[in-house]
C-alpha cells in the first residue's frame, strides 16, 4: 500500500529530509519512502516511484509530505513517528570552550551529569546544592559557611533520595576512581573509605597507596556529619553502600570522636558489615571500637596499614614505629638534639591540613603538656592572635582555619602565609623544631614543596648564622601518581635540609623523640 | 542495593560550580566535566531575586510554563509572507496626515536623540510640511505633529525608523495568524534619512524611490505573487547572513525572486534597470523585509496571560524599551539605551556615536540577528571578535530562550535551530542579556552611520518588567 501524510505550510531544509528518507527505508515493512517539500522535483520523484498516493496532486511547494510504500498501517505509523523523532532531534553541539551559566545549561551539554562539585560562596551554596539534588545529581559541597540547618535539610532530602551530599566543607572524595577537588591519585583497589575530614582522608588514602593497597571509593561527609544535629546521615548512607558494594572488601571510617549515641549507631552498623572495618576516631579510645569487634586505628597511618593488611588477608597489627627503623630514627633524633643551642626547646607545627594539625596535637599533647593553637585541644590553650601575634611555647597552627583564610585562598592552594611563618619562627631563639605538612595531589598548589623548601632553607641558614640549629620536620601527604609526585616533593624538601618522614604520625613521633633526647630522657 | 551502588557502576559525569581549577584538574585527566560559570541569581539583586521567587512557585511556574509554550508555538508557527506594497497613509493602521512614526518606545520631541530629530525634520520636509530645517524643527516642536512608535502601528523602522504618511511600505502578512506588519524600503548606506541625514540628496533619493522604484516593485510583486520570507531567512542563515547586520545573501535571493517579474513588466527598460540596480547596490535591502517579517512573527504573542516571553525590544537612541507578551502591548519597560561596543569607520570614534537606536533588534527578539551570530562568521570581525566568539554568543542565547526554531538553523552548530523566545525569567535568573548586532549612528543629525558593533538591552528594563509581572500576577 502507498500512504501519504501532508503537512501544510511546514518547511524543512532538503538535506535534513534526504537524510530522513534514507533512514525510513531501513524500517521494517517499508519498501520505499520519500519525505520532502512539494517542489517540482520532489513531485516528479514521487510520481516516478509510484509514491503519488491519492491526494498528492494537492501538495504544493510550501507543504511538507511523507510518502511511503509499506506493508500495513503499523509500518506507516512507525514511519511518521520516525520522521517526527528525526525532525525534532536536537543536535546539541559540544563545545569544549563553552561554559554554560546555569546547571540546566550544563545538563543540555551533558544530560548524564551525576556528580556536582560545588564551591560557590556559602550563602548561595545550599540553594545550588538543592537544585542539583532536584535533578538527581549527587553533591560534593566544598563551600563552607553553610548553616547546620541548611546542611540538615540537604542531607535529609539526599538521604531520602539515596543521593550523596558530601560536605559542607568537604574537600576530598574519590568516586569511581575520579579524584574530586583535593584528592590524590590513589591506586584502585578494595578498600572503601568514609571520612569526616578532608586531609584525614587524603593521609589515609595516600598511605594506603604507598603501602601497596588501593581504594574502591572514598567519601567525604563533612566535619559536622557525626554531630547530633545531623546524626551521621551521610556516614550511614555511604557505609551502607560500601557494605553492599562487592568491590569493597575492607572499610575504613575516619572521624574525630563523634557524639556517644552517634558513635554507637555507626559502630553497630559497621559491626554488621560482614567485612573488616578499621575505625580511626582520631584521638578516641580504641576500646570503644574493639567492643564492637572492629579494628581500631591508633593513627591515620595506622588505619592505612591495618586496612592494607586486612585487604591482603593478613592480620592487622599496631604500628607505632618508624619506617626507617627504630635504631636509625633514634640515632638521628639524638644527633639532632645535640645540636641545639641553649634555650632552644619548643616545637612549632605549621599545617595546611586541619586534620593533620589536629592529629599531631593529639599525638603530642600528653608529652608536651600544653599546645597553644588556633584550634586548641583545650580551651585554655587558645592563642589570642594566631595570625599576627607571636608563637608561644609549643605552638601549632592550622593555616586552613577561618582567621587565616579571610580574603585569601586555602593554604593548600596558596601556602605562602605558612612559608612566611616558618621563616619568622625560625628566628625565635626558643624554637627548636618546626613541623610542617606538605599536601600534594589534585586541587593543591602545583608545587607546594618549592615554597616550603625555600622557607626551610632560609630559616635554617638564618638560625645557623645566629649560632643555633633549626630542625625542620616535614611529612608529605600524597602519592607517586600525583601531578607533583611524592618522590620529587620529598627530594625538594630534603634538599632544603628538612627531615622528611613518611607520615604525619611518624613526624610527631620523631619530634617527640628529639625532645626526649633534648630533655635528657634518652633512648626509651 | 541503593541508588548509590548503582552510581558505582556508571561513569562519573561531573558538573563544577565555583572554583574553576577543580574543573581543569578533571579535564586534564580526560574526565567528563562541564564547568558552569556560575553567578548568583539576578546578579545578587535582592529585590529582583525576590520577584523571581514569587514567579517560581510551583503554581505560578505551571501557568508560566504553559503560557510560554503557547507563545513559542505561535512564534514557531508564524508564516511571514511578503504580500505587496502600499503607501503608509493607506495601509498602516492609525496613520494620519499628522502622524510621524519613529523607532523605539514612546518619546517626546524634546527627548529625541539627534539622528531621530534629523529624520523627523527630514520627513516633514519630504512631506512638504516645511521648506527648511528651522521651519521643520518649529513644526515638530509645535505639538501639531503626533509622534508614535512604529511598534504601536504594526510597523518597524531601522535606526531612526521614521515613517511619514506618503512613504511607500512593504506589506508583510503572517499567514498563520492573519496579522500584518509594515516597513519602509531601505535607502542604502551613507547619507540616508534613517541615520538622520536630511539634505537635498536624501530627499532626491526618497522622491525617486516613491516615484520610480516603488511602482516597479509593487507591480513586480503583483506579477510574482507572495514571497515566503520565512524561507528566505532560513536560506540566508545557511549562506552567511544573520538577517540583521548582514543581508547580502538574502538580498541576492530576493533579487532572484524579483528580477524575472520586473523584466516582464510593461515599463521602460531604463526604469526597470534602475530599480534592479538600486536594490542590487544595497546589501541591506532585505533588512527592511527581515524586520517586518519578525515583527509579524512576534505580534501574535501579546495577550497570552502569564507569558514571560519578550515580545518587543527596540530603541530610539534615548531609551531602550521592551514589552512582555503576558503584560500586553501597552506596557513599556524602558531605561537609557546603552552605547554600542564596536568598530568605527575611519575618522570616527565613540565620541561621535549616538546611543543604541532602531527597531532592528526585532530580529534578535524573534531569534535571528545576533542570536545567529554563529551563522554569520563574516561579520564577527566587523564587531571585533573571532569565530569562536560568534559561536559562544549564539550558544549563550540558548540559556535565556524558551525553545529552538525549527526552520532557522545554524550550520556551525550542527544545524541547531536558533535560540527563540527570550524568557524574561531566564534573563534574570542567569544574568545573561540578549546580544544584539547593530549599526552605530552619528549622534548629530545629517552625518549618517559611523560604525557597527554589539550591544545589550539595559538590565533595568528586565528588572522593571519582572517587578510588573510579580505585581500583576502574584499580588
Amino acid at each position: 500500500m502507498v500512504k501519504l501524510e501532508v503537512r501544510k505550510n511546514a518547511y524543512y531544509d532538503s538535506v535534513t529530509l534526504m537524510i530522513i528518507s534514507k533512514d525510513l527505508k531501513k524500517l521494517d515493512g517499508v519498501s520505499q519512502a520519500l519525505v520532502g517539500m512539494g517542489t517540482d522535483l520532489n513531485r516528479e520523484l514521487a510520481h516516478g516511484s509510484g509514491l503519488d498516493a491519492p491526494g498528492f496532486e494537492a501538495v504544493t511547494a510550501n507543504d511538507f509530505f511523507v510518502a511511503v510504500e509499506c506493508d500495513d498501517e503499523a509500518a506507516f505509523k512507525a514511519c511518521v513517528d520516525k520522521v517526527d523523532e528525526l525532525l525534532n532531534k536536537k543536535s546539541e553541539s559540544k563545545q569544549a570552550s563553552y561554559s554554560p551559566p546555569t546547571l540546566d545549561g550544563a545538563l543540555k551539554i551533558d544530560p548524564d551529569l551525576n556528580m556536582a562539585v560545588i564551591s560557590v560562596p556559602g550563602k548561595h551554596a545550599a540553594d545550588v546544592a538543592q537544585s542539583c539534588l532536584d535533578r538527581d545529581i549527587n553533591v560534593m559541597l566544598f563551600s563552607d559557611n553553610v548553616t547546620i540547618e541548611e546542611e540538615k535539610a540537604l542531607k535529609e532530602y539526599a538521604s531520602a533520595h539515596e543521593l550523596l551530599v558530601m560536605g559542607p566543607d568537604c574537600g576530598t572524595a574519590i568516586i569511581n576512581q575520579v579524584p574530586l577537588a583535593f584528592a590524590n591519585v590513589v591506586r584502585g583497589g578494595n578498600i572503601g573509605i568514609v571520612a569526616a575530614s578532608g586531609t584525614g582522608a587524603q593521609e589515609v588514602s595516600s598511605l594506603i597507596d604507598q603501602y601497596g593497597g588501593g581504594i574502591s571509593q572514598l567519601f567525604g561527609t563533612g566535619g559536622r556529619d557525626l554531630k547530633k544535629e545531623i546524626g551521621g546521615l551521610m556516614m550511614k548512607l555511604c557505609l551502607d553502600a560500601l557494605i553492599n558494594d562487592p568491590a569493597t572488601k575492607v572499610l575504613v571510617l575516619v572521624s574525630k570522636p563523634p557524639a556517644k549515641e552517634i558513635a554507637e549507631e555507626i559502630l553497630s552498623i559497621a559491626k554488621g558489615a560482614g567485612k573488616p572495618v578499621v575505625v580511626s576516631f582520631i584521638g578516641g579510645h580504641p576500646e570503644q571500637v574493639r567492643a564492637y569487634g572492629l579494628t581500631p586505628a591508633l593513627t591515620l597511618e595506622d588505619a592505612a596499614q591495618k586496612a592494607v593488611a586486612l585487604s591482603q588477608g593478613r592480620q592487622p597489627a599496631d604500628f607505632l614505629g618508624f619506617s626507617m627503623g627504630e635504631e636509625k630514627a633514634d640515632a638521628l633524633a639524638k644527633e639532632i638534639a645535640g645540636k641545639f643551642a641553649y634555650g632552644q626547646q619548643y616545637i612549632r607545627g605549621f599545617y595546611t591540613g586541619g586534620t593533620l594539625c589536629d592529629e599531631a596535637m593529639k599525638l603530642m599533647l600528653e608529652k608536651l603538656g600544653h599546645i597553644y593553637s588556633n584550634i586548641p585541644l583545650r580551651a585554655e590553650d587558645k592563642l589570642e592572635n594566631p595570625r599576627n601575634g607571636d608563637s608561644y611555647k609549643h605552638t601549632f597552627l592550622d593555616f586552613g582555619d577561618d582567621e587565616f583564610t579571610v580574603g585569601r585562598p586555602h593554604p593548600m592552594i596558596d601556602p605562602s602565609l605558612r612559608a612566611e611563618r616558618v621563616v619568622r619562627d625560625g628566628r625565635d631563639p626558643e624554637c627548636a623544631v618546626i613541623m610542617t605538612d606538605c599536601v600534594i595531589g589534585y586541587g593543591s598548589h602545583p608545587d607546594p614543596a618549592e615554597d616550603l623548601a625555600e622557607a626551610i632553607r632560609s630559616a635554617r641558614a638564618e638560625a645557623e648564622a645566629a649560632g643555633r640549629y633549626l630542625c625542620c620536620i616535614a611529612a608529605v601527604c600524597g602519592t607517586e601518581g600525583d601531578p607533583q609526585s611524592l618522590s620529587r616533593t620529598r627530594q625538594k624538601l630534603e634538599g632544603a635540609g628538612a627531615v622528611v618522614l613518611p607520615s604525619n604520625a611518624q613526624a610527631t613521633r620523631f619530634a617527640l623523640r628529639i625532645l626526649a633526647h633534648l630533655n635528657g630522657e634518652g633512648t626509651k | 542495593m541503593s541508588k548509590l551502588n548503582d552510581l558505582f557502576t556508571k561513569e562519573l559525569h561531573v558538573v563544577n560550580l565555583g572554583i574553576e581549577s577543580f574543573a581543569e584538574d578533571l579535564a586534564s585527566q580526560g574526565k567528563k566535566i562541564v564547568h558552569v560559570s556560575w553567578k548568583p541569581v539576578a546578579g545578587g539583586d535582592k529585590v529582583a531575586a525576590g520577584n523571581l521567587r514569587k514567579l517560581q512557585t510551583p503554581a505560578m511556574q505551571e501557568k508560566i510554563k504553559a503560557a510560554n509554550a503557547e507563545a513559542l508555538r505561535r512564534i514557531l508557527d508564524a508564516q511571514p509572507v511578503l504580500v505587496g506594497m502600499g503607501i503608509a497613509r493607506d495601509v498602516i493602521p492609525g496613520m494620519t496626515e499628522d502622524t510621524i512614526l519613529h523607532a523605539g518606545p514612546p518619546v517626546t520631541w524634546e527627548r529625541m536623540c539627534g539622528p531621530q530629530r534629523g529624520a523627523v525634520m527630514g520627513g516633514l520636509i519630504y512631506e512638504g510640511r516645511a521648506k527648511k530645517l528651522e521651519e521643520a524643527e518649529k513644526l515638530a516642536a509645535s505639538g501639531k505633529i503626533r509622534f508614535a512608535p512604529c511598534h504601536m502601528h504594526s510597523a518597524v523602522g531601522p535606526m531612526a525608523g521614521v515613517v511619514t504618511p506618503s512613504m511607500p511600505v512593504w506589506i508583510i502578512e503572517n499567514k498563520a495568524f492573519g496579522n500584518r506588519a509594515y516597513c519602509t524600503m531601505n535607502e542604502g548606506l551613507g547619507k540616508v534619512l534613517r541615520f538622520g541625514a536630511c539634505d537635498q540628496e536624501v530627499f532626491d533619493r526618497l522622491h525617486w524611490m516613491s516615484a520610480h522604484l516603488y511602482p516597479i516593485l509593487k507591480a513586480a510583486l503583483e506579477q510574482k505573487g507572495e514571497i515566503d520570507l520565512r524561507l528566505l531567512v532560513a536560506q540566508c542563515l545557511q549562506m552567511g547572513d544573520e538577517a540583521h547586520n548582514r543581508n547580502k545573501a538574502a538580498t541576492s535571493l530576493l533579487i532572484r525572486e524579483l528580477v524575472g517579474p520586473i523584466m516582464s513588466l510593461d515599463a521602460p527598460n531604463r526604469e526597470k534597470a534602475d530599480a534592479i540596480a538600486f536594490i542590487n547596490s544595497n546589501d541591506h535591502t532585505f533588512l527592511n523585509l527581515s524586520m517586518p517579517a519578525m515583527k509579524a512573527t512576534m505580534d501574535p504573542i501579546f495577550g497570552i496571560p502569564y507569558s514571560t516571553i519578550v515580545a518587543t525590544m527596540c530603541r530610539n537612541g534615548t531609551d531602550f524599551g521592551i514589552r512582555i507578551a503576558g503584560l500586553g502591548p501597552d506596557q513599556w519597560f524602558t531605561a537609557q539605551a546603552e552605547m554600542v561596543q564596536g568598530l568605527y569607520f575611519a575618522g570616527f570614534t565613540e565620541e561621535d556615536a549616538a546611543r543604541d537606536l532602531g527597531d532592528s533588534c526585532i530580529t534578535e527578539t524573534a531569534g535571528i540577528g545576533g542570536f545567529c551570530m554563529a551563522a554569520a562568521p563574516a561579520i564577527v570581525q566587523f564587531v571585533g571578535g573571532q569565530v569562536a566568539d560568534a559561536v559562544n554568543y549564539s550558544l549563550q542565547m540558548y540559556e535565556i530562550t524558551e525553545g529552538e526554531n525549527r526552520i532557522y538553523k545554524i550550520p556551525a552548530l550542527d544545524f541547531r535551530g536558533s535560540a527563540t523566545g527570550i524568557d524574561l525569567l531566564k534573563v534574570m535568573q542567569t544574568g545573561i542579556r540578549p546580544i544584539i548586532n547593530t549599526g552605530i549612528a552619528h549622534k548629530d543629525y545629517g552625518v549618517g552611520q559611523v560604525g557597527a558593533g554589539l550591544v545589550h538591552p539595559p538590565e533595568d528594563c528586565f528588572k522593571q518588567a519582572l517587578a510588573a509581572c510579580a505585581k500583576a500576577w502574584t499580588e
